[in-house]
């Protein structure tokens, strides 16, 4: 045989002999020992590494669930309370049940509702233009509309309606990761509880001002009558700054708010529509 | 008043300059070598540049309108203008289709590919140039004969093309320089050569034309020049016998070209001072390294794309001045 | 040669249409709103309330906190509310409204026109007396003048300069002043001298106001220790930090303050304000506020009531004009396009321009052509391209290293890149989001 080739067989055996040694014994060396079952409850989530749990991806909230060895702080809003019953069986530990959430977006000024009063020429994100003015219509509350909130969702839940310029979210997708409330800047988006038929009754409106500037704004604005307020038989409503907050743990969703809101600001979704209120005629009150 | 009051964040004016303008007056400068070219090759010349602008736009305009689906750009002038330098790069008497081929390359791969205008790692004129060189390099290697040449001739050389086979085939340089054009004939622009490399006088004119409207600056062309003219130097006053005077490098091949049109392409170069001068400086060092120990004649097209690979590299370590005297 | 500033810089047309227009005061309007945060810093706290009747110059504003000034009534009347009163970005903002009835001045106000040059002041009562007047610095910024004048401890200042350069185009407030008003600024300047400690200042004009600078050199004729410096026409050499580069050569370092060099600078009117405020008892009630545009009747430098609405100031320059697209609070590259016309003039606001609505728009934005004119425009040696695209995609500890906190948002950037780019946007947003992330690590 030629020599060369045994050389060249010989040398290149010999390195590659050398090298796997080397590395088996670097490789035992410097091994990282990790708790097992860090992989096991990270097989459990979800994987969409969102940080809706307020750690840096599904990894770090499986070490984290490992290390604390108690669940009663942590909770994967993706997975739900199936996937933290499953993480918990893992461990051995309880886990906390939490009510499902759902994304809402508390604004209903659409593009008929609340006229411009300005045209803004510039970047378009929310962001930006938080940054300098207060929006292009006469309520500084009320949404910009460039859709921040859908750039940021990485569950394609919420997505922004060309005609109403408001966005609006997919139910079913929303995993209730909070990106979106975070990304808001006017922080019109709130995590609610999710109900039954994905029923919700809440108060499309954050603006503060008396209800003459805030009606003027917006033909759907929340005056702070306090109407639903004293309407209310669950306690569910507080009154903040000429503005209703309902508190959706608390709402039995039975619907007498919205019927006495005199703007409409209160929205009911996921319920049947209601028989028209009998129209009061001349002659009803002339017999009475 | 009509209408809503307009909210916009500052400055509220903006200058008069686009990106149009800059690629139009860059064509502008080009058009005295153009015309020159005209009048030593003729008609071809005219043939070779029509295809190639055509091509180019062509090609950008379909597949911004089919492929990618885009509105097409073809207003800003930059597919015009790779059209115009990439005939600037070959011989007036190459084949048509090879023309269209290279359009592609240079408009398609170099710079559509790589995400459009502003987005190219290479000057897709000089890619496009390579491309044909490697592939057809009988082609792009037949001079064609201009005006003032020989009556009786075929095909000329170009001075380097003549230099380097020369050389290769064993003759002495005192023996070469004769048939070699003179300093005057490289400088106006008789003698043989692609279409927009051979007069240097008329590139020089554009190239004033350029800086005094503020569209490149010094720092470029004058790098690429004068560490060509150093190497040049160098190598003939250690033996004037085997190289060739320093003027001669600097005035033949596409020397000046490549450094007053190709080099300062702002997308591909780098973006500041300091960083221009060592891009410039390595373009004339690699383009002189071919030019003496390399097996192609002329190497400033490679010296320029291999230096194109670096500017990412040179802007992001080398960093302008910063006003209050701390380093970044 | 005259003197500038060595990096960056732009040259925008200069259109100073009004630079002839003599100042003309606006009569008094019906009606004022009058805002508590016309300044850097903490809203005044109000000291009036509905039905109270107050005199121009009277006290209806108090500063709250360390920074913060004073805010003065600039009309006799009845307060109408404590109210929302709009700003430029259209927020409702705590402001007193006051009917106007006639003009009755708080007594200790001289409204004799004679130059009153002596003052037996010592510099810390003449501090005293700005803070008292509620003086904030006129050229825009607003920051509070006594604090400006207290510099931290361990530094002195050397120098103070006078700030008449008045580089934004189309505005002329400054060099009006300048011309008509010579003397009393000298004489504001020679107190500020005294309130500082420093025996040198030097006032910058840029070039292209000949009669100001000729009206200011003979003005100073029997000040010592103070000169005029003749600049460069270069936006934007009004820029404190580029104004000091070129009259000293010093460069303010990063994060510091002008007075890390030895110099303290003040703007021409601010000048004029402490003359009124030390000599006359005058409280900053009042300021000259350009109004123009390309269409505007009567482009006019008009002496206004502070709280006067801007539809006002309009109306007396010749009226809005038709197909108004933006109205500019300020000059074109810092000033803020404002949401509606009620806005009232503040103590920052330098001039009114009416931007045509053809010219309102911006150009439809191109990718980056990595020229980089915006690096090159760029007064603080920024990278403009790589800022904005860095807030782009939210890396924000790199656009920290970058040096995001050092841009003055002049706009050189985004006037010079041919590529249409809202580079400032981007960078402004940078800046804040940075900002916070700093703020919050210090805590």
């Amino acid at each position: 045989m030629n020599a060369s080739l045994i050389y060249t067989i010989v040398t290149l055996a010999g390195i590659g002999t050398a090298s796997g040694v080397i590395l088996y014994f670097v490789a035992r060396k410097f091994r990282v020992i990790e708790d097992p079952r860090i992989d096991t409850v990270e097989k459990a989530l979800p994987g969409a590494n969102c940080g809706g749990c307020g750690y840096a991806g599904c990894r770090a909230f499986a070490e984290a669930c490992v290390k604390e060895n108690d669940l009663a702080h942590l909770f994967c809003p993706v997975g739900g309370n199936e996937g933290m019953a499953g993480v918990a069986s893992i461990l051995g530990l309880e886990a906390v049940r939490k009510d499902p959430r759902v994304a809402v977006v508390r604004c209903n000024g659409t593009c008929e509702h609340r006229p411009r009063v300005n045209r803004y020429d510039g970047v378009m994100t929310c962001a930006i233009i938080h940054n300098l003015y207060s929006g292009e219509t006469g309520c500084q509350y009320g949404c910009l509309g460039c859709g921040d909130c859908c750039v940021v969702c990485d569950f394609d839940a919420i997505h922004m309606n060309p005609v109403t310029g408001l966005p609006e979210v997919t139910d079913e997708k929303c995993t209730a990761c909070g990106a979106c409330v975070i990304a808001c800047p006017k922080n019109l988006i709130e995590l609610r509880k999710k109900n039954a038929k994905d029923r919700k009754i809440y108060v499309a409106c954050r603006n503060e001002e008396r209800g003459g500037p805030a009606r003027k704004a917006c033909q759907v604005a929340c005056i702070g009558c306090s109407k639903c307020f004293d309407v209310c038989a669950y306690d569910a409503i507080t009154m903040g700054t000429n503005l209703a907050f309902i508190d959706s743990d608390k709402c039995k969703l039975c619907r007498k708010c919205v019927e006495v809101c005199p703007t409409n600001a209160i929205i009911e979704v996921g319920f049947p529509p209601r028989k028209a209120k009998p129209a009061v005629t001349e002659t009803t009150t002339v017999n009475q | 008043m009509n209408g809503l009051l307009t909210i916009s964040p500052s400055p509220h004016v903006h200058t008069d300059d686009s990106v149009r303008k800059i690629m139009y007056r860059v064509i502008l400068a080009l058009m005295p070598a153009f015309l020159w070219s005209v009048f030593v090759f003729g008609f071809d010349a005219v043939r070779v540049t029509l295809i190639s602008v055509v091509a180019c736009v062509g090609v950008e305009y379909l597949l911004q309108r089919f492929v990618l689906k885009v509105t097409p750009t073809l207003h800003d002038g930059s597919a015009a203008l790779t059209g115009l330098l990439l005939a600037f790069n070959v011989p007036a008497s190459l084949p048509w289709w090879i023309i269209i081929l290279g359009a592609f390359f240079a408009i398609a791969i170099a710079k559509v590919s790589f995400g459009g205008l502003g987005a190219n790692i290479f000057n897709p004129a000089l890619a496009g140039r390579v491309f044909m060189l490697i592939s057809f390099p009988v082609h792009m290697t037949s001079w064609p004969v201009g005006r003032g040449a020989a009556p009786d001739a075929v095909t000329a050389a170009t001075p380097l093309g003549m230099l380097k086979e020369g050389l290769i085939s064993g003759k002495p340089l005192s023996q070469i320089q004769g048939s070699l054009p003179d300093t005057t004939d490289l400088f106006l622009g008789t003698m043989g050569g692609s279409l927009g490399e051979i007069s240097a006088l008329l590139l020089l004119v554009g190239g004033i034309y350029l800086l005094v409207r503020k569209i490149i600056t010094w720092h470029i062309p004058v790098s690429i020049l004068v560490t060509i003219l150093i190497y040049a130097g160098i190598f003939w006053l250690i033996s004037p016998e085997k190289y060739m005077d320093p003027l001669f490098h600097l005035l033949a091949g596409g020397a000046i070209l490549g450094a007053v049109f190709m080099a300062t392409d702002m997308v591909t170069s780098p973006m500041n001072a300091k960083a221009q001068l060592i891009y410039g400086a390595g373009i004339g060092i690699i383009t002189m390294t071919i030019r003496l120990f390399g097996a192609y004649p002329e190497g400033i097209s490679f010296a320029i794309l291999i230096m194109n690979a670096v500017t990412p590299l040179l802007n992001s370590v080398i960093k302008p001045k910063r006003f209050g005297g701390t380093p970044s | 040669m005259l003197k500038t500033f060595k990096l960056g810089g732009v040259h925008p047309p200069e259109n100073k249409l009004s630079a002839d227009a003599q100042i003309r005061e606006l009569p008094l309007p019906a009606v004022v709103s009058i805002p508590m945060g016309q300044h850097i810093g903490a809203p005044a706290t109000p000291l009036v309330k509905k039905g109270d009747k107050v005199k121009t110059g009277q006290l209806i504003g108090r500063a709250s906190g360390f920074v913060s000034a004073h805010i003065h009534s600039s009309v006799s009347g009845t307060v109408t509310r404590v109210d929302q009163v709009p700003d430029a970005s259209g927020y409702p903002r705590t402001g007193v409204v006051i009917k106007v009835e006639g003009d009755e001045w708080a007594e200790e106000i001289d409204r004799s026109p004679e130059l009153v040059r002596a003052c037996s002041l010592a510099g810390h009562e003449i501090v005293e007396k700005i803070q008292a007047a509620g003086i904030v610095g006129m050229g825009g910024a607003t920051f509070p003048t006594h604090i400006k004048l207290v510099p931290p401890k361990g530094m002195k200042a050397g120098l103070l300069i006078i700030n008449g350069v008045e580089c934004e185009p189309w505005l002329t407030a400054d060099n009006r002043l300048m011309v008509e008003k010579s003397r009393e600024i000298l004489v504001g300047t020679e107190l500020l001298m005294k309130a500082l400690g420093v025996e040198k200042a030097c006032i910058g004009i840029e070039a292209n106001k000949p009669e100001a600078i000729l009206k200011m050199k003979e003005a100073t004729v029997g000040f010592s220790g103070i000169t005029v410096e003749v600049l460069k026409v270069k936006y934007p050499q009004g820029g404190e930090k580029q104004l000091i580069k070129a009259v000293t050569g010093r460069e303010v370092p990063p994060g510091a303050l002008p007075v890390a060099v030895g110099c303290v600078v003040s703007n021409v009117g601010t000048a004029f304000a402490v003359y009124e405020a030390v000599q006359k008892n005058k409280p900053l009630l009042e300021r000259v506020v350009t109004v123009t545009g390309r269409d505007l009747k009567q482009p006019s430098n008009l002496k206004v009531r502070i709280g006067t609405s801007l539809m006002e100031v309009i109306t007396y320059a010749g009226g809005l004009p038709e197909g108004t697209g933006k109205v500019i609070s300020g000059g074109p590259m810092m000033g803020k396009a404002v949401a509606s016309l009620e806005v009232p003039v503040t103590k920052g606001t330098s001039g009114v321009l009416l931007m045509p609505g053809e010219q309102s728009g911006r150009q439809p934005q191109l990718p980056c052509i990595r020229c980089s004119r915006c690096a090159s425009a760029c007064p603080m040696g920024l990278e403009p391209f790589l800022l904005m695209t860095l807030t782009q995609k939210s890396l924000w500890e790199r656009v920290e290293k970058e040096k995001v906190l050092d841009c003055i948002e002049c706009g050189s950037c985004s006037y010079s890149c041919p590529a249409s780019r809202p580079l400032l946007d981007h960078i402004r947003y940078g800046k804040a989001r940075v900002g916070q992330i700093v703020r919050s690590r210090k805590n």
